[in-house]
């Protein structure tokens, strides 16, 4: 059976990619997937090459044929999504329902695929990783995080690998619901910053939500001591293990202006050190639910 | 930007995970539900012909053997399910997926969207949050990070678009993403380096050669980090960069005004 491990953060910008890259490292029998299909970064520091690329088609949008148009406004009014105007669809806010197709008294309208993204297989120098790009101005983000989920787990059960280490979208919404339903573990990566206590909790509650055990670990523990003490002690109260405390070090954004990962920029490093118990404790947390 | 030009509207369209409060510390809040209409079906009246599952692109009902099944979370509200259904079996109720918070602190006036846990779509609450825009007031909106939905919706209607980011390659990677969605959208827009100095060119020689406008850039700064981890927003403790901040702002006034 293979494990899904998805490293999230609720709020953006806390070290989420860089740290989740470590342990894809540290941990050596991985599939890598970068589930933060509408801002991926993991690829930049995996270089990966890419081996097959598929379109993503999952929804449609509304196209009206001028010539069969008579322009009543019977789908303007119809369309809750307000993306029909003077008989003109705008292709960002359609949602691909079908609503204005299934009203149009004259069949001037159609529903037709539209592409949405490109999910990737590929290569890269620490294994192989399922990745994806999202189109500028597409929707949609739960279901192609779907299909990088998909492809991830059928990379590691072709290639007898146990576990996918998913790097997660910040937020609570749809990106996320799609990458965390039914994995086996969340890992949350935090900053102990008002905003981002505040954004772990909700992120927390997600997973209680969704039922996955949820494992946290704070991101430049010593900007705000106080803070991280706050972390600690909600997270005890809500049955969240703490999997450790990394300090501030320009090392983090160093080895990411190098394009690489921590472990592969400074081996001896002690943030590496860090990393490596925490992954050990990963693994037996992942060992002892099965 | 808010806190130094005097009277705004600042409305926190990061509905997911809205953070502005957590700076302005509002006390009184007044706070409204946020619904959407929701497909509830008559089971008396159901002959389980699946004519609305086969209508819904978003797999949001299920008809079994003996009852049909709305998951509302996956529900788009588009009303599809309701026109099709040939036994008017299908009404819709309202429900509430998440709230909208405001309050004025000082100057300020915000207005802030919170989702429900567990609830996806973040672009009915984002609308909402954007229908407390005053026309005849400063309106400054902080969008979610990304390209998806969510921030196509926020960014929509501005006049201006100041992007956020960090000399870093990942910040380059996503600001280039965001500005082939900001094209889309013809929005004029310029650029504001945060943590200037932690990271690499990478940016600003895009910046330059994209000919893209670099508003302002702020240092990296451990007294920032550090009020920022404790709430407080640096402007107040370092006031200096108010000026800074209404120079950005009367900036950005003067290339909207020069661009119409």
């Amino acid at each position: 059976m293979v494990n899904e491990i998805a490293v999230i953060s609720g709020k953006g910008g806390t070290g989420k990619t860089t740290v989740c890259a470590a342990l894809g490292v540290i941990a050596e029998d991985v599939v890598m997937a970068d589930c933060d299909v509408d801002a991926p970064d993991l690829h930049i520091l995996l270089s990966p090459s890419i081996k097959t690329a598929t379109e993503f088609v999952a929804s449609k949008v509304a196209v009206i044929d001028e010539d069969l148009c008579t322009e009543c406004g019977i789908c303007e009014e119809a369309c809750r999504f307000s993306a029909i105007t003077d008989s003109r669809v705008d292709p960002i806010s359609c949602e691909g329902c079908g609503v204005c197709e299934y009203v149009c008294p004259e069949d001037a309208i159609q529903m037709v695929e539209r592409q949405s993204g490109n999910l990737y297989d590929s290569d890269t120098r620490i294994g192989r990783m399922a990745h994806a790009k999202l189109l500028p101005g597409e929707g949609n983000s739960g279901r192609l995080v779907t299909e990088v989920r998909r492809l991830g787990t059928k990379i590691a059960t072709d290639n007898g690998i146990s576990t996918v280490l998913i790097d997660g979208s910040p937020g609570i919404g749809c990106p996320v619901i799609a990458t965390v339903t039914g994995i086996k573990l969340g890992i949350i990566v935090t900053e102990p910053t008002m905003s981002g206590i505040h954004d772990m909790r909700r992120v927390l509650e997600l997973l209680g939500k969704f039922r996955v055990k949820a494992t946290v670990i704070i991101n430049k523990f010593d900007l705000n001591l106080e803070n991280t003490k706050a972390i600690e002690k909600f997270c005890r109260e809500n049955d969240a293990e703490i999997l450790g405390k990394l300090p501030f070090d320009p090392i983090m954004t160093k080895s990411m202006v190098a394009g690489t990962t921590l472990p592969e920029f400074s081996p001896e490093h002690e943030l590496v050190k860090m990393l490596e118990k925490m992954w050990k404790r990963v693994e037996s947390i992942v060992k002892s639910s099965q | 930007m808010a806190l130094s030009i005097g009277a705004t509207n600042l409305l926190d369209c990061d509905v997911e995970e809205p953070n502005v409060h957590t700076l302005l510390h509002p006390t009184k809040l007044q706070t409204s539900s946020v619904t959407v209409p929701t497909p509830l079906v008559n089971q008396d009246k159901c002959t389980l012909c699946g004519k609305c599952a086969e209508f819904c692109q978003f797999n949001a009902i299920f008809v079994g053997k003996t009852k049909t099944m709305i998951y509302e979370e996956m529900c788009h509200s588009c009303g599809g399910c309701k026109l099709v259904c040939p036994d008017d079996a299908i009404t819709e109720v309202e429900r509430s997926i998440g709230k909208i918070h405001q309050s004025s602190i000082g100057q300020t006036h915000l207005v802030y969207g919170e989702l429900s846990i567990g609830e996806p779509i973040a672009t009915t609450l984002i609308k909402a949050v954007k229908e407390q825009v005053k026309a005849d007031a400063i309106n400054i909106l902080d969008a979610p990070p990304g390209t998806a939905c969510p921030v196509i919706e926020t960014m929509r209607e501005s006049d201006y678009l100041v992007l956020v980011t960090e000399p870093t390659p990942f910040g380059l990677h996503d600001l280039s993403m965001a500005i082939d969605v900001v094209r889309e959208l013809k929005i004029p827009f310029g650029v504001v380096i945060n943590r200037a100095g932690i990271g690499d060119e990478g940016v600003t020689e895009f910046c330059k050669k994209n000919d893209v406008p670099l508003l302002l850039e702020i240092p990296f700064n451990r007294q920032i980090a550090e009020l920022y981890s404790r709430g407080i927003p640096f402007v107040e403790e370092m006031p200096e960069w108010r000026q800074q901040f209404k120079d950005l702002f009367n900036h950005i006034v003067e290339l909207i005004q020069n661009g119409e």
